[in-house]
């Protein structure tokens, strides 16, 4: 008999309670449990980096890490980057510079890039590359991704914009733990 | 994935204890970033899942002259990578970890755990026999030390047994005038599977430029990682110049027995061991010409 474990989490600058199956990826305990359906699933084997959060200022693929192994974490995903209303530096120039077609890759892409604009916030443009070599984009051919990175890196050095990340706009992660744990403790 | 049992553990009592208890059913994690594939392709079904992460002997650098190096078996990639002195004093540990996948997999992903998972093409495994490492094994009837060349024993398979836990790394301080080096052949630049990956370390004598000691490993090229033996020793004692670098790379190409598959033949593979042979020890002889510690 599995036991269902409480893991406590920061989640977008929230403390949030989950309720996880051992069994579940962080990826699907943001997307299912926390609807947080920022970060996408798309290979479930770390090559596409479309399901990229940052826990504790290091980039991961979500789906490579299990839910469990939040406890004590301090995670951002893409739904933390915005600031109410005012979108992310790196949104806005995604934006401006086209970098999105389908937009499935995206919040892989915006989070790789905030986690490189944190750790280098001037960084070449090699720098950009190599950063975001583990994320896949079919639609855009890259450029137009990097051009934005390159800008919003410009924004930053100025002082224009910021990578200081807000809350959870729509519903918070802990509004929508208290719902889950109200569903009960059936194990599935 | 099928259900599993998540433990934690702070010491290594504990997760010995707890692999002990649960045998063949019981799987340690680390990054997970081959354990986790495994358990969603179910190619791996471990009941209970031990993350060894808390565990602090399995998460420090350690590093001194006197003493050499002690390297945490779930220290991530990244991690070692941003250590100075694994930088300094093992540039090509250091160089081998940060190619194992994007940062997304360098962040979570560790020594330890890319020797466990037992893949003859794993990028640290070459670089941590060319420098000669040590695994420190505990189990439930104590420790063992295990020479890094004799830990997998096939593909996917190590000398692990039911209870064992891979504590950390043991590994000698570099001698004056040594150095590593490890390249890895893919047909792009970054992100992928080793077509061939070579490690090498050398102390040379500046007086008469020869070779004090020499290890040479190959990965992807056989079944495990291999200890090119008989390459190494063919160095010892010589003068480092280009018939002694042809020579071992041509001991090293002779005990390299690839396969054809997608990412080469195996003639493509052996002819690809000599090529990185040759550039590994002339870039960890560059090396170690700068090298003069202790």
């Amino acid at each position: 008999m599995v036991k269902k474990v409480i893991v406590e989490a920061t989640i977008n600058g929230d403390p949030v309670e989950l309720l996880c199956e051992p069994r579940q990826s962080l990826l699907e305990v943001l997307r299912d449990e926390l609807e947080l359906t920022g970060s996408k699933e798309g290979c479930l084997t770390g090559d596409c980096g479309a399901c990229t959060v940052i826990v504790d200022s290091r980039p991961v693929c979500s789906c490579l890490m299990l839910g469990v192994e939040a406890a004590g974490k301090n995670i951002t995903t893409v739904e933390g980057l915005a600031t109410g209303a005012t979108l992310h530096v790196l949104q806005q120039k995604f934006l401006e510079h086209a970098s999105l077609q389908c937009g499935i890759c995206t919040p892989g892409f915006l989070m790789s890039a905030k986690s490189l604009l944190d750790h280098n916030p001037t960084p070449t443009e090699a720098d950009i590359r190599y950063a975001l070599a583990g994320n896949l984009c079919r639609c855009t051919g890259y450029d137009k991704i990097v051009k934005a990175v390159i800008d919003a890196a410009k924004h930053v050095a100025d002082g224009v914009g910021t990578t200081h990340h807000g809350k959870v706009p729509r519903k918070s992660a802990s509004e929508a733990t208290r719902d889950m744990l109200g569903k009960g403790e059936e194990v599935k | 994935m099928h259900a599993i049992n998540y433990e934690s553990p702070k010491t290594i009592a504990e997760a010995v204890k707890l692999l002990a208890a649960h045998g063949e059913k019981a799987r340690p994690l680390s990054g997970g970033t081959d354990l986790i594939i495994q358990l969603r392709a179910g190619t791996r079904r471990p009941e209970f899942v031990v993350d060894v992460k808390q565990i602090p002997e399995l998460h420090r650098i350690s590093f001194s002259l006197q003493h050499g190096l002690h390297l945490g078996a779930a220290v991530s990639c990244i991690e070692l990578h941003e250590n100075a002195d694994m930088r300094r004093y093992y540039p090509g540990l250091t160089e081998a970890a940060h190619l194992i996948g994007s940062l997304q997999i360098q962040s979570r992903a560790s020594v330890g755990g890319n020797l466990c998972n037992g893949s003859p093409a794993g990028d640290a495994t070459p670089a941590l026999i060319a420098l000669g490492a040590k695994a420190r094994v505990v189990g439930p009837n104590g420790e063992r030390i295990v020479p890094v060349e004799t830990f997998i024993t096939g593909p996917g398979r190590t000398v692990l047994q039911p209870g064992e836990l891979l504590v950390e790394f043991l590994i000698d301080a570099p001698a004056k005038h040594s150095s590593d080096a490890y390249l890895r052949f893919i047909p792009r630049n970054e992100m992928d599977i080793a077509v061939v990956g070579v490690g090498g370390a050398l102390t040379l004598d500046l007086d008469d430029d020869r070779v004090v000691d020499a290890r040479i490993a190959l990965g992807a090229v056989g079944p495990t990682p291999i200890f090119a033996a008989e390459a190494s020793k063919s160095l010892i004692g010589k003068k480092f110049d280009a018939a002694a670098i042809e020579n071992a790379a041509r001991l090293a190409t002779s005990v390299a027995t690839p396969i054809d598959d997608m990412r080469g033949t195996a003639e493509y593979r052996r002819h690809i061991v000599g090529v990185l042979t040759s550039r590994v020890l002339t870039i960890a002889a560059e090396r170690a010409r700068h090298n003069e510690q202790r």
